[in-house]
Formats: C-alpha cells, structure tokens, sequence
C-alpha cells in the first residue's frame, strides 16, 4: 500500500508539477523577462514568442534526449568497450565474439524467420478477415473478437498456448487441444488430407501471394531512378527465394514419415517449434492489421468497385485487382508496423522456452547476454544489430513523414 | 455493392460460415484458459477443458465410509450405508464399477458383488451404496470402488480464492497486482501532460527547427527500447535512483512519449485554425489556448494514448524486470510474476491459468469499454 501511495504521489506532483511548470514558466516570460509593457511592449513580445515553444517543447525534448537518444550512442559506445577490463575500449572485439557465437546466429536465422512469416500471416489472415467481415450484419462483432488478442500481454498470451501444446504421456488424456487434435490422427485419409494436402495448399497460395505482391510492386509506379530499379530487384530476388523455399517444403510435407499416435512435446521439435511461438505473435497481431485494413477497404472508391462489377469482373477479381492494389499502400505500413513488434519480440520467446530448442531470437539473446551473462559489451553489440536492422524502416518512415508535411 | 456476395446465396453462406470458423479460431485459445481457471487442478490434469462444457465420462476412485464409526450391527451381519459420492461430485450416475483398477466394469450400476466370503456390495446408480458382511470383514479402513461416472459439468472459484484472498499464499496475485497498477497509473498519466504541450509547440507555434524536431520524434517512434537498457539502468544507478518505481515511471514515460507526440500532434494539426486564431484576437495567451480550448478538444487523442499506453504499461515485461524488479522480489509484477510460475509451477495449471487470467482480466474490461479510442489511435498512429 506503500507504493500505490507512493504513485499516487507521483502522480499529483508529477502532473501538478508539469502544470505549474508550464504555468509558471510561461508567467515569468511574460512578466518578469519581457514583460508586454512599458518602453520595448511590441519587441519584447516578440522575443517572448520565440522563446515560448521551447518552454512548451523543453520536458518532452529533455526526457526524449535522456531516454532514447542518449541510449542510441552510449549503447554504442558501450559495444565498442570491454566492462571487465574498466571499460577499456576493445575496438569490434565485442563483434567478433557475437559473430563467432552459434547461438547469435541461431538468433539471427530464427529472426528471419519470424520476419517472413509473422508480418505474411498477420497481415493475410487480417486482410481476410476485413473483406469478408466487411459487408456482413454481425462484421462488428468479429472484428471486436479477433481485435481482441491485442489487450492480452505477451506473457499471457504465453501462458494460453502453452496449455495449448501441453503435452501427457501416451495412454492419457491430453489436455492440450493440439495434442488431442494429433491424438486423432492414425494416417488415414483424414490424416493425408489435413496434414499433407492442407500444408502444401497453404504452402502454395503462399508462394502465390508472394510471387503476386512483388509483381504488383514491380508493376507499381513508372519511378525511372536506379535507386528505386535497385530496391525492386532486391525484392524480386528475395520474393524468388520466397517462393523456392516454400516449393522445396512442398517436396518436405510429400515425404515426411509423420509419427502418428505418439504425443509430441510441441515446444522440443527443433524448427517447428518456432513456429508454435510465432502462431501466438500471430494471433495478437492480426487484429491489428485487421483494424487498419478495414478502414482501407472501406476508404476505396465505391465507384472503381461498381465499374469493375459492371464490367462483368468477379469477387475474387474485384479484390485482387480493384481493391488490393488501391490499399497497397496501407498494407505496406501495416506490414512495417508488425516487423517492428517482430524484431522487438521477446516476451512470448522468455516466457515459453526461453530460447532452448533452438528457438533464441536477437531480443531474448541480447538480455540473455545483458542480465544473465552480465557481458554488457556484447549484450550492447547484439542491440546494435537490432538497431541496424530497424534502421532501413526508420529511414523510410522519417522519409515519408517528411514527404507528408510539404 | 451489396449483389457482390448478394447475387449468390452460397457465397454468402460461405463467407458467413468463414467468418465464424476464424471467430471461433481465435477466441478458443482464450476460451480455454478461462474454463481452465475454473476447474481443480485434478480434473484440468485428466481431461481437456473442452470436456468440462457437457456432461463427462470419468474414472473415479472412491472409498466407502470407515467401518469402524459408520458400521451398524444387523443379526449378526454389519452393514455400512451412504454415499459413495459423499457429497463430492454433485448429480453424477455411476455407469459401471468394480473393486479393483484392472477390473473397473465388473459390475453394472445397482448390482450386488460378491466379495470374499460373505461379504458383498452393491452400488446403485446415485452412488448409494449398501456394503454388508461379518464383523471381521466389515472394519479397518473402507472398500475401495472405481467406478465409471457421468459427471455434469463442475465449477469452482477455489482457484481465484487462493490466488487473490488467501494472505497465505506467497505465489499470490495480489500484490503484484496493486505493484501493476501503481507502476501503470503514473506511466500512463504523466507523458500524456508532457507530450500535450509538446504537441500543441509542435502544432500550432512556429519556430525554427521544428520540422526537424517532428522528423526526430517520427525516427525515435521505431527506436527499439532494448538499445536503452543498459545506458539507462547505468544512468538510473549512477544518479542515485536505482530500481525501483520511479525508475520504472521515468523509463516508462520516456518510451511513450515519441508516441505521445506523435498522435497528439497529428490530432492537433487537424483542430480549426479560426478557433485558436479567434482567441488569439481576443487576447488568449498561448497557455491558455491550450488549456481551455485544445485540450478538451484534443479528448479523443487523449484518450486513445492513454488506452495504448496503459496496455502497453500493464502488459509489459522487459523495462519492469530491468528497471523495476530487485533482488527482494517485493515489486514484482504480475508479468514477471506468471513468468516465474511457469518456471517453478509449469504443470499446475489451476494455478498459471488462474494466475494469466487475473493480469488479463484488466485490460480485456479497458479494451471493451474503449475500443472505439483504440481503433481510432491506431488509425492515427501507424505511420502513412
């Protein structure tokens, strides 16, 4: 009871002490600095609504230079040093060591992962979601359900699929809804239907979405600059990639020899099981990418719907060509949006395996380092590469942002 | 418009039955901790949740009543009365059942068994047993029936008792429950008042500089918070502040912020110029625009970064095992809590279940209530 009177404290003096900052600040500029009267009334009001905006800005400035700009050059100086040699500077030895370490790259490799197939499902399943909710009589509520995920913490979204994949030995009962379902599995027609034909339909639609965005992306805008030329050729690359790997798991799915009737311990399959956690990033964020989405549908013309209707098109072509390609744009965002959760992601990863089985990821590897190994140099570098790989979207977003405002 | 699902009743069908297989998808998850958290650690341990909705077969082990204070003399027979059930499940039928585990169906519900000797008996379908025998035979401790029940679904509070009333229980929710809520009440309400009036600069005062600033605030909105871990905790140790909740309020408030702005401004920006210019004639000071006419405009922006804000506070891990939780564990919060009962507690799921159920529980009630702001800030913060 301390604390919450502790906080209740810290709220009233922490607002009453910004109001009366402000407040105060503001009487002295006017009044005692460059009071508006007397000889220089007009010249003095001038410099005092010069100096007015950074009263106004001098709070958020000071806590956004100590709390994030700070950190970004001290981090880097703190990877750059050795702690236990005093703080030594050691030049990229820090770097080298992460580089040289399995687990750093078996953080990297599962990253990547996550960054294909977190932001691809989240923003499909929650395109999907928005089309057809979009024009149904109880769309509301379903949207309000799907959204929901979004309140629930990472932790105890954790907790929820971690009943979901427990595991009981053979002859009992499962209670984990997962280990039921394969339970039911004897490799029969059902099983060849639902765990061979359904993963290399979803495989394929995939390679099929994927191929068709870096065409549209292609397509889109008649930018002649190389930079732009260079950006779509990296895309078109990574896109053919794309969609290799997912028809080399085609040929995976066809020939793996499943292990009916055995309860699996879901969370210790090497592989797979990063993508038992990344269901759970899955399943919070698309109600996020739901919500954006619908409003995108909703914000298209209705007349470049009607024409396309009245030109004979089908359902699934006024979607794929009137529809998705005006919200382009929107789906862009929402898919950066989610990358950055993804890259952040830390929370499902410590609470549920905590980076055993193969599963670390950059986040839980760097407070791995920070907190448990209490090497600060590297624990500094691996934010770094975090850094890094956020730094392309920051760009992009301040870019835009820019653009926006002229 | 509408003849695009209209014209084709199967189509419509379609879309109706996907929508609600991806409802019941995505809400089963959540169904099934909630059901969880309401039944006994037994019964969660041997059957699924899905099977607690409806009625249940179940094995069950029970013993009669102890012979040697129950038993009532008949001829020279004794006899021990009463209910196999004992008042413990209620409204159950008893299917079949036998006197040893290997033998569960021997008998049908109302028959007689004949045991060793004398001795016999018989279980009715309601569980009223009648065991008879010779003075020998009737004491030490009570026969043993397993028996193959159908049990109507059961419910119990007893989880959420002793995790949140019982002052006993150490793994209690209690505490880090009111330790959340004060680290989030502060977090959430204090950069709203500082990003305001940084907003309102940002907004409606010209000065130089200030589209760079808004360009910093859109870049430092993507900064990922693990790069100010460890010069910040250093920050935090070296001024003497330590771990502790002010810590974690000042960490808090400097990681919401660019948001704050962000959404504030943008919100702002939209307001009518003539109603700010007009006062302005009328002789307002800056100070006094934004207290009487742009905050209580500005509401629903308020009001949608406080809803990210608080979910984000209450649901967070990382900045409050680094700033807040030390070494005497009296601060810690119910995320950090439920992780270490997934340590130590990974198979009792009364407990995880119950525990995730009351640190959900908050938010979800905001969520529903406020959805509305929610939506609305998102639409506004997701960077165009």
């Amino acid at each position: 009871m301390d604390a919450a009177f502790l906080g209740l404290a810290t709220v009233v003096i922490g607002v009453g002490g910004c109001l009366g900052y402000f407040y105060f600040s503001n009487l002295f500029l006017d009044k005692v600095l460059y009071p508006a009267s007397g000889p220089n009334a007009g010249h003095n009001i001038n410099r005092a609504n010069q100096i007015r905006p950074w009263l106004f800005l001098f709070p958020a400035v000071f806590a956004l230079a100590v709390y994030l700009g700070y950190p970004v050059f001290e981090t880097l100086r703190l990877s750059l040093t050795d702690r236990d040699q005093g703080g030594a500077f050691v030049g990229l030895a820090n770097y080298n060591q992460m580089l040289s370490e399995p687990k750093f790259w078996e953080a990297m490799r599962n990253n990547m992962l996550w960054l294909i197939v977190v932001p691809a499902c989240s923003t499909g399943f929650g395109l999907l979601v928005a089309q057809l909710t979009d024009r149904i009589a109880w769309g509301s509520i379903a949207k309000s359900i799907i959204f929901m995920p979004m309140a629930i913490s990472f932790v105890g979204a954790s907790v929820i699929f971690k009943l979901i994949y427990d595991t009981r030995p053979a002859g009992q009962d499962q209670i984990g809804v997962l280990n039921a379902v394969w339970m039911g599995f004897e490799g029969g027609f059902g099983s060849v239907l639902f765990l061979k034909a359904f993963p290399i339909l979803i495989l394929l639609s995939f390679a099929a979405v994927v191929a068709y965005v870096a065409w549209l992306i292609w397509r889109s805008g008649r930018t002649t600059s190389p930079l732009m030329w260079i950006v779509k050729a990296a895309i078109v690359i990574f896109v053919a990639w794309l969609v290799i790997l997912s028809l080399g798991s085609i040929l995976g799915v066809t020939r793996a020899d499943l292990p009916y009737g055995e309860p699996q311990t879901w969370l210790t399959l090497p592989f797979y099981n990063n993508f038992f956690l990344m269901v759970v990033l899955i399943w919070i964020q698309t109600g996020f990418a739901m919500v954006i989405l619908s409003a995108a549908l909703r914000g298209i013309p209705e007349e470049t719907v009607e024409a396309a209707i009245v030109d004979g098109a089908n359902p699934l072509q006024v979607f794929f060509k009137i529809k998705v390609p005006q919200i382009l744009p929107t789906i862009v965002v929402v898919w950066t949006t989610i990358t950055l959760v993804v890259l952040k992601v830390f929370d499902i990863v410590f609470a549920m395996t905590n980076g055993q089985w193969q599963t670390q990821v950059l986040a839980n590897y760097m407070f791995d380092k920070l907190f448990r190994a209490n090497d600060w140099g590297v624990g500094s570098a691996s934010a770094i590469v975090i850094m890094l790989l956020v730094s392309p979207i920051l760009v992009w977003n301040v870019w835009n942002a820019r653009k926006e405002m002229k | 418009m509408d003849n695009i699902a209209g014209s084709k009743p199967t189509l419509t069908w379609a879309v109706h039955i996907s929508v609600l297989a991806l409802v019941c998808l995505w809400l089963f998850p959540t169904v099934g901790l909630l059901v969880s958290s309401f039944r006994t650690g037994d019964q969660i341990s041997t059957s699924g949740w899905w099977n607690a909705l409806g009625t249940a077969d179940q094995n069950v082990v029970m013993r009669v009543a102890d012979p040697d204070e129950n038993r009532v003399a008949e001829g020279d027979m004794f006899v021990v009365e009463g209910n196999i059930f004992d008042g413990e499940i209620q409204g159950a039928t008893i299917l079949v059942w036998g006197t040893s585990s290997r033998a569960i169906d021997a008998y049908q519900a109302g028959e007689t068994a004949e045991l060793k000797g004398t001795e016999t008996l018989t279980v009715a379908t309601d569980g009223t047993y009648t065991w008879k025998g010779s003075d020998d035979e009737i004491s030490g401790r009570g026969q043993r029936v397993f028996a193959s029940i159908t049990a109507p679904p059961e419910f119990t509070f007893e989880n959420y008792d002793a995790m949140l009333f019982d002052p006993a229980n150490n793994e209690g929710m209690t505490k880090a429950f009111f330790n959340t809520l004060t680290v989030t009440i502060p977090a959430t309400i204090i950069p709203i008042v500082i990003a305001a009036f940084a907003a309102y600069a940002l907004a409606w005062m010209d000065f130089p500089g200030r589209a760079l600033l808004i360009a910093i605030v859109v870049g430092l909105l993507v900064v990922p918070l693990q790069l100010a871990l460890i010069p910040l905790l250093k920050l935090h140790l070296g001024i003497g502040i330590g771990k502790g909740y002010l810590g974690v309020w000042l960490a808090h408030t400097g990681f919401g912020l660019p948001l704050a702005i962000y959404l504030l401004r943008n919100y702002m920006v939209g307001l009518p110029r003539d109603i700010i210019e007009n006062a302005k004639v009328d002789g307002a000071s800056d100070f006094q625009i934004f207290t009487k006419i742009i905050l209580p405009l500005s509401f629903p922006a308020l009001a949608s970064f406080a809803i990210f804000q608080f979910l984000w506070t209450w649901n967070d891990l990382l900045v409050a095992k680094v700033f807040l939780i030390d070494a005497s564990g009296q601060t810690t919060v119910m995320t950090n809590q439920i992780t270490e009962l997934l340590g130590t507690r990974g198979g009792n799921w009364e407990i995880l279940a119950t525990a995730a159920f009351v640190s959900i529980a908050v938010p979800l009630v905001v969520f529903f209530a406020m959805q509305r702001y929610l939506v609305r800030g998102l639409l506004a913060g997701s960077v165009k």
